[in-house]
C-alpha cells in the first residue's frame, strides 16, 4: 500500500476512526449551521442588508471565499454521509433482531439518525437546486435583482414550506443527538459534563429549529415581505 | 405462588432456525430466583419426557458473568445493577408473560437455546487486555503512588465480569463498553502505562475483526450493565485510540 495513504486507511478501517471522521465533519457542519442561520436572519433586518450580505458572500476574498466554503462543506458532507452509511450497514449486519424488542433509555432521535440524516441529505440537494443553482428560471431572474426577493418568492409556495418544515424538524432531531455525540466520540464527555453537554445539544437543536423555521413561517403564514 | 406464561427461544443446534416456544409456569414461589424458576420449569419438562431449556449459569451470586438471557428484551432484566441469577420472581406479577431470549449479536452465535458462544470477548482480552511482564505481588501501600480518583476509576472498570450484557443491549451489538472497561482498567494504573497505546490499538482492532457493531452513543450498554460500568470509559478509549493511532501512523 502507498505509504502516503496508509494513515488514512488506518483511520477508515477502524470503527473508532470512522466515528472520528463522522464527529469532526459533523462539527464543521454544525458550526456552518450557526453561520448560515445568522446570515439568513438578516432577512428580518431588511432587503438592503440581506442583499448586501449576499453580495459580500460572493465577493469575499475576491470571490474565492464562497468556493472555499462550498468545497469544504461538500467534502465534509460527503465524508459524513459515506462514513455513517458504512457504519450503519455494519451495525445492521452485526445485530440480529430480538423477537421481543425493548429499548431501555435510548432517545427516539438517537434511533432514527440514519432516517433523519438521509432526509436532510435529500433536502440539502433540493435546497441547493432551489436557492443556489436556481433551476426555477423565475427565481433565477429574481435573484439577479435581489436575493431577498428570491427568498420571499421561494417561501411563498406551500409545498416548499412544508418540505422545509419537515426537513428542519428532522434536522433538529438529528442535532439533539448528534451534537452531544460529537463530545462522546471525541472523548470529551464525562459523567460530570454529561448534563451540560446534553443541555447544549438540545438547546442548540432548538435554536436551529426556531431560527430556520421563523423565516418561511413569517413569509408564508404572516405575509412577511409579500 | 405465581402463574406465568414463558415465551422461550428454543434452538437445537447453531445451524437450526430456532423459534419461540410457549410454556406455562404454574405455582412458582415468589422467593425463587429467575434461574430457579427455570429449574422448576425444566424439572416439569423432563418429567413429561421433553428436552429441558438449556441456559448458562455458574456462581448464581452475580459475580461470575456466566448467566446471560434477555428477560422481556433486556439483558439480565430491567432491574438495575444485577445479573439474571439475582432477579427474583417477586419482581413479576401474577399472570405475566415473560419473553426469554439469548443474548443476541452476530458475534455471539447461539450454541443451544439460551446459550451463546461469547468467546469473541475472550479473543479481545487475548489481543491485549493484560500486562506482558510480571508485575509482582501486591506491593506495600503507598510505595507506588496512585491518585485516589485513578484507583477508583480503574477499580470501577475492573468490576466488569465479561457477561456481554452491554453487547446484547446495544442496538448495534457493539462491544465498546466491554472493551473500554478492559482498556480503562489497565490504562489508569502505572503498571499499564508502557503498553497503553499498543493495548488500545490491538483490542479495538480485535473488536472490529470479531464483527461487533459500532457505537452510536445511545448508552443502552451502561443501562444494562449489571456492574453499572460508565460510558465515560468509552470516551476515554476513543481518546486513547485516537492518540495511539496518530502516534503509530505518524510518529514511531
Amino acid at each position: 500500500m502507498n505509504a502516503s495513504i496508509r494513515p488514512l486507511c488506518a483511520i477508515w478501517n477502524s470503527s473508532i476512526g470512522k466515528k472520528y471522521l463522522v464527529a469532526l465533519t459533523g462539527l464543521v457542519l454544525v458550526l456552518f449551521l450557526a453561520g448560515h442561520l445568522t446570515g439568513n436572519l438578516l432577512v428580518f433586518v431588511g432587503q438592503e442588508d440581506f442583499d448586501e450580505y449576499a453580495k459580500f458572500l460572493h465577493t469575499m476574498l475576491h470571490g474565492a471565499g464562497v468556493w472555499i466554503a462550498r468545497i469544504t462543506l461538500l467534502a465534509c458532507l460527503v465524508i459524513h454521509v459515506v462514513a455513517t452509511i458504512a457504519l450503519t450497514r455494519q451495525n445492521a449486519a452485526a445485530s440480529p433482531k430480538y423477537q421481543h424488542e425493548k429499548t431501555i433509555q435510548a432517545t427516539r432521535s438517537s434511533r432514527i439518525m440514519i432516517i433523519s440524516g438521509l432526509t436532510i441529505l435529500a433536502f440539502v440537494v433540493y435546497h441547493l437546486l432551489h436557492f443556489t443553482v436556481r433551476v426555477d428560471s423565475n427565481l433565477a431572474e429574481l435573484a439577479k435583482e435581489s436575493p431577498y426577493q428570491m427568498v420571499i418568492a421561494g417561501f411563498s409556495s406551500g409545498i416548499v414550506v412544508l418540505f422545509y418544515v419537515i426537513a428542519i424538524s428532522l434536522l433538529c432531531s438529528h442535532l439533539s443527538h448528534g451534537v452531544q455525540s460529537i463530545f462522546q466520540t471525541l472523548g470529551l464527555r464525562s459523567k460530570k459534563s454529561a448534563p451540560l453537554i446534553s443541555f447544549i445539544s438540545k438547546a442548540y437543536a432548538l435554536i436551529i429549529w426556531l431560527g430556520f423555521l421563523s423565516i418561511p413561517v413569517a413569509i408564508y403564514f404572516f405575509k412577511f415581505g409579500r | 405462588m405465581l402463574n406465568l406464561t414463558l415465551k422461550v427461544w428454543r434452538q437445537k443446534t447453531p445451524q437450526d432456525q430456532g423459534s419461540i416456544e410457549t410454556y406455562d409456569a404454574k405455582n412458582i414461589p415468589e422467593e425463587a430466583s429467575f434461574l430457579e424458576m427455570l429449574d422448576i420449569v425444566n424439572g416439569r419438562i423432563i418429567e413429561t419426557g421433553g428436552e429441558p431449556i438449556h441456559f448458562d449459569h455458574d456462581c448464581r451470586e452475580g459475580i461470575c458473568g456466566m448467566c446471560s438471557l434477555t428477560i422481556n428484551g433486556v439483558p439480565h432484566s430491567k432491574e438495575k445493577g444485577i445479573t439474571t441469577c439475582q432477579v427474583h420472581m417477586r419482581k413479576f406479577q401474577e399472570g405475566d408473560t415473560i419473553w426469554i431470549e439469548p443474548f443476541r449479536a452476530r458475534a455471539f452465535p447461539v450454541i443451544r437455546d439460551l446459550i451463546v458462544d461469547r468467546s469473541a470477548m475472550d479473543r479481545i482480552i487475548a489481543s491485549g487486555g493484560y500486562i506482558d511482564v510480571r508485575t509482582g505481588s501486591a506491593v506495600d501501600a503507598n510505595s507506588l503512588p496512585i491518585p485516589k480518583t485513578d484507583a477508583d476509576s480503574a477499580f470501577d472498570a475492573a468490576a466488569c465480569i465479561g457477561c456481554g450484557a452491554c453487547i446484547a443491549a446495544c442496538k448495534n451489538s457493539s462491544a465498546m463498553l466491554f472493551t473500554a472497561a478492559k482498556v480503562s482498567h489497565l490504562g489508569h494504573l502505572p503498571q499499564g502505562q508502557p503498553e497503553r497505546d499498543k493495548r488500545v490499538l490491538a483490542m479495538v482492532r480485535q473488536m472490529d475483526a470479531e464483527g461487533f457493531g459500532n457505537c452510536t452513543n445511545q448508552y443502552e450498554c451502561e443501562a444494562a450493565c449489571p456492574k453499572e460500568i460508565s460510558v465515560d470509559h468509552i470516551a476515554r478509549m476513543n481518546r486513547d485510540f485516537a492518540t495511539a493511532l496518530v502516534k503509530e501512523q505518524l510518529l514511531s
